[in-house]
């Protein structure tokens, strides 16, 4: 399955180029843009790893992808977004966010249906990947063959 | 009411003094309106004044000023004849005050229209209950409509105090909020409702849900009428539409909602339909406009307590808001829409099938998205409107539009909205899913390519053939409506040309 969180996921994966457009988008309307990372991609894991602080006083798209490749160099199998955070008053929030990385393969959700009074059901939403201990919860193709596993 | 001893004095308009002397004032007996005191022309408003602006068509005969006057004392404390007992209050303070009468552009001998004139009226705060949607309408839009001194009667627009804005609660969740809890951002949210309106049962229902979510949409809706009906019960409903919703989810690793409308017969039914959505965990429930306004307030403050977003379909409006000389303009609903606490309300689409003047629904979506709204005439805008942290409603374009008018949805509409397509999800040549899908490959490059700044207004159709040419749901649906428009005239239009001047 494809996970299409994000502004641009339906879209396919965008270039650096066209990241970088974005990126000037964000810094012309006067946000600052964060790098985050996470491999517990739930539709409610609000709060993704940090890599680093959002940048705020950054003017230039090139330092913001220095962070995307450093960010996608040490974690090459999770996913990555940009996340532009404005300041102004009557928004103070996100404006702006979008996947620059994804994993090789994408397990999908396991949906649990518990029977509750009625006809009712309560629902449970988990990433399969989500199994495994952090850091090992997805893993290259390459990986995965060297290994003999299959993900 | 115009009586023949009147008329003397109602030749020339702006002829009229207040009588001072209290003797002569409270003598028993009809005087006009506007010597009684609701006609001040040099009443300096208060920061803490309501205003209210009218569209006058008074009858024949009647001077202008005379039915500003009676508009201001019908919708404030004055009767039709003089009463002793004013005398037992500061009435001063409780009669409104028409302070100005501008004849209304293009109406008037010569024209094809009968003189309309616009009368602004001032109210004192303490004329109006604290929180009270209810109270301010029945005074501002009670009585006055019916008044036989006028014709025709229009309240086109109100400046509300921030003193009296902040008895309000206003919308239970806001743009703000609503995106942080989806974890969607930057573009406009999309969504249909569930076709045909009437008469599927609920198991076949959810499917339509299902494949429109699946399929990339971020909501689907019960129409205004799909409430509990012999073809499906509304409990089958949410437990199928809540099935869907969960499936879809777990399908696409996003949030999604449908919105359930809880609208019935009384409160007590609508708190359980509401109770019911929250435990079956939607982010969502949905009412109509015509529940009234007291249970719009109602539902409002349950949305804010129980973390739900509250969408308002604005099923009637248009019996009021769409002629020009009579009823109120929609973007008065919008305003106490906002007051009210909704957090989505149907605002116009200009490209779509129902009505909606460019310029108009500019003025609508402005007052529902903004934190300080300025004078604007060409958009309707006519007090200034400082919202004081109310937080902001999201706009909902719905009816007759499609994939192939993204570019001009995105750049009349700007981000902050949800686009609705109905017949442009479900009736696609390749099913449900597939429509959902082109209409959300639209929006996602469209708004792309606007981020890099292209021209999309001239652009769009070229970005979307760009599109289409790896999407073919997009592809599809832009041979089926592509060429599909609805160029009517609308009837709600502005009165000035982009070169009136500001007041």
């Amino acid at each position: 399955m494809r996970v299409t969180q994000g502004t641009f996921s339906f879209l396919p994966d965008l270039t650096d180029r066209q990241i970088s457009d974005q990126i000037e988008y964000c810094l012309r309307q006067g946000w600052a843009v964060g790098v985050e990372f996470t491999d517990d991609i739930h539709p409610r894991n609000t709060y993704w790893e940090m890599w680093g602080l959002p940048m705020f006083d950054l003017r230039d798209a090139a330092g913001v992808m220095a962070e995307v490749r450093a960010c996608r160099e040490t974690h090459p199998d999770v996913y990555v977004r940009l996340t532009a955070f404005d300041s102004t008053r009557g928004w103070e929030t996100v404006r702006l966010s979008f996947l620059v990385q994804r994993p090789a393969e994408e397990p999908g959700f396991r949906l649990e249906r518990t029977e509750a009074e009625g006809r009712s059901i309560r629902y449970g939403l988990s990433a399969y990947a989500i199994d495994r201990p952090v850091g090992e919860r997805y893993k290259s193709k390459q990986a995965n063959a060297a290994q003999g596993d299959s993900p | 009411m115009v009586f023949p001893e009147m008329e003397d004095i109602m030749g020339q308009m702006g002829n009229f003094t207040k009588i001072q002397d209290a003797k002569q004032r409270y003598k028993s007996g009809v005087i006009p309106y506007a010597t009684m005191g609701y006609w001040e022309p040099d009443y300096q408003v208060k920061d803490t004044d309501i205003l209210a602006m009218f569209r006058v068509t008074p009858q024949p005969g009647v001077d202008p000023i005379e039915a500003a006057a009676a508009v201001a004392g019908e919708s404030s404390t004055a009767t039709w004849t003089v009463v002793w007992t004013d005398r037992l209050t500061a009435c001063e303070i409780y009669r409104a005050k028409a302070y100005r009468v501008d004849p209304v552009p293009n109406t008037g001998p010569g024209t094809a229209t009968e003189a309309q004139y616009f009368a602004y009226i001032a109210y004192d705060i303490d004329l109006f209950e604290p929180g009270s949607i209810a109270n301010l309408t029945a005074s501002i839009i009670g009585n006055v409509f019916g008044f036989k001194a006028v014709k025709a009667l229009r309240l086109e627009d109100m400046h509300i105090p921030i003193a009296y804005l902040k008895t309000f609660q206003g919308p239970a969740t806001g743009i703000v909020v609503e995106r942080e809890r989806l974890d969607k951002f930057g573009r406009p949210l999309l969504g249909a409702t569930t076709k045909p309106k009437l008469g599927l049962s609920g198991r076949n229902y959810g499917r339509v849900v299902y494949e429109a979510l699946k399929g990339g949409l971020d909501f689907v809706k019960d129409d205004e009428n799909i409430n509990s009906q012999p073809f499906m019960h509304w409990r089958d409903r949410y437990l199928y539409c809540m099935e869907a919703v969960n499936r879809a989810q777990a399908a696409t690793g996003e949030v999604k909602g449908h919105y359930l409308n809880v609208t019935a017969g009384t409160m007590e039914e609508m708190y359980e339909r509401a109770e019911f959505a929250k435990q079956l965990g939607s982010v969502i429930i949905m009412i109509d406009l015509v529940i009234g306004y007291t249970a719009i307030q109602s539902m409002a403050k349950w949305a804010r307590k129980n973390d739900m977003i509250l969408h308002l379909h604005r099923a009637g409006n248009s019996t009021y808001s769409r002629q020009k000389s009579h009823g109120m303009n929609f973007r008065v609903i919008c305003k106490w829409m906002r007051m009210a606490g909704v957090d989505h309300i149907h605002a116009g689409t200009v490209v779509g099938k129902l009505e909606g003047d460019p310029l108009m629904v500019k003025g609508f979506y402005d007052t529902l998205r903004s934190t300080d709204t300025k004078v604007n005439l060409q958009n309707g805008l006519f007090f200034p409107q400082e919202w004081a942290s109310l937080n902001k409603v999201m706009p909902v374009a719905s009816g007759g539009i499609h994939a192939g008018q993204m570019h001009q949805l995105l750049d009349y509409l700007g981000e902050d909205v949800v686009l609705q397509f109905g017949g442009g999800t479900i009736g696609h040549p390749m099913g449900i899913q597939a429509g959902a899908t082109a209409n959300r490959v639209a929006l996602e490059a469209m708004v792309l390519a606007r981020n890099e700044g292209r021209d999309i207004r001239n652009e769009g159709p070229e970005i979307l053939r760009d599109a289409a040419k790896w999407c073919q749901p997009l592809r599809a649906a832009l041979d089926t409506w592509g060429e599909i428009t609805f160029n009517y005239t609308s009837t709600d239009t502005s009165d000035f040309t982009p070169t009136a001047v500001a007041v």
